[in-house]
């Protein structure tokens, strides 16, 4: 068991990291730590994909012309394409949860979510 | 020519993708149109993917680029496909039509087209969570479709709304997380991405034994990441802000359409990428099942409690949220058939609830509380018959589509020693609890409010909420009066995904 741990530790690390982050983003009264929890439990995940992809003593999936390519000289490419991916979805996650921590901050000056939502109860909108 | 219709399923998702950028810079009143006749459209090629997988009797794949199966990208058409998104389509359509009136008062009118990019956007996500055979794919749109939802909230732009879509945004976020970590790792034991592929290797890893344990932890992750997202109970908190303050179409929108996607794509895992047998073996299902249970009894109880009309009606969704998740725990074949059913009811009978009670809400002078409804139904008939239909159909009274459900759901149950008596008790405590609620409203809205001399105003409606209404009201008689077709179609697809 801690052999295992100890041989895979970049995905231990991962584990622990997106733990944290998802921790910090469901307790965390601050806004702007929750989005930091975001970011952090996203990038754990972006770690995971890396460290799973990668293939001890090859290169970069980018073909040489002049070389003729061989499958084993490379490493995965698909995880990396899949981060790629992932960060585009959390770099516009994160925008739109920022612009709305303006708004609200703006609006109600604290970033505690607990005493804004206790300002905008009183609020009648009907 | 018939083969042909396979291009329909990427032609609908393309195009409302198309539309969106387009209807950024019409003018307001050509991106409602362009959006009615992107959603029309749509339905019309969802219906033409359901008859022609009906009349060859198996499903497609249809490949994205220029790579087969193990590399490319791929959507997939069945019977339940085409079913799911004709059903979809027309709730989005009626959705969007009967809570036009609203949108000119609660949508600043420079934002107004933007309400319309994300009508094509939110479009654009629920086919593509319906037709996609690739995991990352569902992954990219379960994003695009929760960024789309909060655009459709914030756009009322008022305190409370802007605090309910962070929070909405918030729970969403752990649930995409969680399944984007299970993915990943579905992805590290097997190798694949599409969905037949990843379903061969897990055969294999349940024959060899080897692995059991991580496959166990990621088909967790997976169907508990989208149960948060689709508000299962103890997750269900954003459901009353979410759905209380949005503008009435985005409500319609979110509670009858964005939930129901989530859970589709949950049991398109179910079947197609773990494998039904397999699910069923492990104790994930049981953990649904609690959960559906309790937030069956606990989304009732809150609804009881609330004295706003909008905020009653979102939690009720809470409770039909709960009987999904009963469906799918039960790990049987008729559960899943009813859960399906479910989606399909409370897909046609929420926004009409969420539709007609703003329309009694405006004749009300805006207030939401019951005290002020009282009478509302006679200023506004169509609307109070559109919400009595809604009601009735909640409780479970026959002839209604809830009724249907409910009965799938019973005959389900029965014959599961262990299920059967939980089930059925439950059943029978949220009919008397949705009856407390929901009847009480129903007769409040129809309350003599005339004192003498002083006749009731009335007021008229315009026609997209009266086509909203009768489309919706037709559809949910039509399903409580003869369930069986739609049954045996949602039985087929099943039986295609397997």
């Amino acid at each position: 068991m801690l052999n295992n741990l100890a041989v895979n530790y970049e995905e231990a690390v991962a584990m622990i990291l997106f733990g944290i982050g998802f921790c910090t983003l469901l307790f965390h009264r601050n806004l702007v730590k929750k989005i930091i929890g975001l970011n952090i439990m996203d990038t754990a995940v972006y770690l995971f994909l890396a460290s799973m992809g990668y293939i001890e003593g090859r290169r970069s999936p980018i073909a040489d012309p002049s070389v003729p390519a061989s499958v084993s000289a490379f490493i995965n490419p698909i995880p990396s394409g899949l981060v790629l991916t992932g960060i585009v979805v959390s770099v516009s996650v994160t925008a739109i949860m920022l612009a709305l921590t303006i708004k609200l901050y703006k609006r109600y000056h604290t970033l505690n979510l607990d005493e804004i939502y206790m300002f905008a109860k009183n609020e009648d909108i009907g | 020519m018939m083969d042909f219709i396979q291009n329909f399923p990427f032609f609908s998702i393309v195009m409302s993708l198309f539309f969106a950028v387009l209807s950024s810079v019409l003018k307001p009143k050509f991106g409602e149109w362009l959006a009615v006749f992107s959603i029309a459209l749509s339905t019309f090629f969802s219906l033409s993917v359901l008859f022609y997988t009906l009349t060859t009797g198996e499903s497609f794949t249809y490949m994205m680029g220029h790579f087969p199966a193990p590399w490319g990208n791929e959507i997939r058409g069945g019977v339940l496909e085409g079913l799911a998104a004709t059903v979809f389509d027309f709730v989005l359509l009626f959705s969007f039509l009967g809570g036009r009136s609203r949108r000119k008062e609660d949508i600043p009118e420079e934002k107004t087209k933007y309400y319309f990019v994300m009508i094509n956007l939110i479009q654009a996500a629920l086919l593509a969570l319906v037709y996609t055979n690739d995991l990352f794919t569902g992954y990219v749109f379960i994003e695009i479709c929760t960024l789309a939802s909060c655009g459709l909230l914030m756009i009322r732009n008022v305190g409370r709304t802007t605090l309910a879509t962070i929070r909405y945004l918030i729970f969403n976020l752990l649930g995409s997380g969680l399944f984007l970590i299970g993915i990943s790792l579905l992805y590290d034991i097997t190798g694949h991405l599409l969905m037949e592929n990843i379903k061969t290797e897990v055969a294999s890893i349940v024959s060899g034994g080897q692995y059991l344990q991580p496959l166990l932890v990621t088909v967790s992750l997976i169907l508990i990441g989208l149960a948060i997202k689709s508000g299962l109970f103890p997750f269900h908190f954003w459901m009353p802000d979410t759905y209380g303050y949005a503008t009435t179409s985005s409500a319609a929108i979110l509670s009858g359409l964005v939930s129901k996607a989530y859970i589709f794509l949950g049991i398109k895992v179910i079947f197609r990428v773990i494998g039904f047998d397999v699910v069923a073996s492990t104790h994930i299902l049981n953990v649904l099942f609690i959960f559906g249970l309790a937030g069956i009894i606990v989304g009732s109880l809150s609804a009881i409690r609330e004295n706003n009309i909008n905020r009653m009606i979102a939690f009720s969704s809470a409770a039909q949220i709960g009987y999904i998740f009963v469906g799918i725990g039960t790990g049987t074949m008729a559960g899943m058939v009813a859960a399906i059913f479910q989606i399909f009811v409370h897909a046609v009978t929420k926004p009409m609830l969420f539709i007609s009670a703003s329309r009694l809400v405006d004749v009300s002078g805006g207030k939401k509380q019951f005290s002020y409804l009282q009478g509302s139904a006679h200023r506004n008939r169509l609307a109070g018959f559109a919400f009595t239909v809604g009601a009735m159909s909640m409780v479970g009274i026959p002839l209604f589509g809830g009724f249907a459900a409910k009965v799938a759901f019973a005959t389900a149950a029965v014959g599961d020693s262990k299920r059967m008596i939980p089930t059925i008790l439950v059943l029978a405590i949220s009919t008397v609890l949705n009856t407390i609620y929901f009847l009480r409203t129903v007769m409040r809205i129809y309350m003599p409010a005339e004192t003498a001399g002083n006749p009731v105003a009335r007021s008229g409606n315009r026609w997209p909420f009266i086509f909203a209404v009768t489309g919706f009201a037709a559809v949910n008689i039509l399903l409580g009066v003869c369930p069986g077709p739609v049954l045996d179609l949602i039985e087929k697809g099943l039986s295609m995904f397997g």
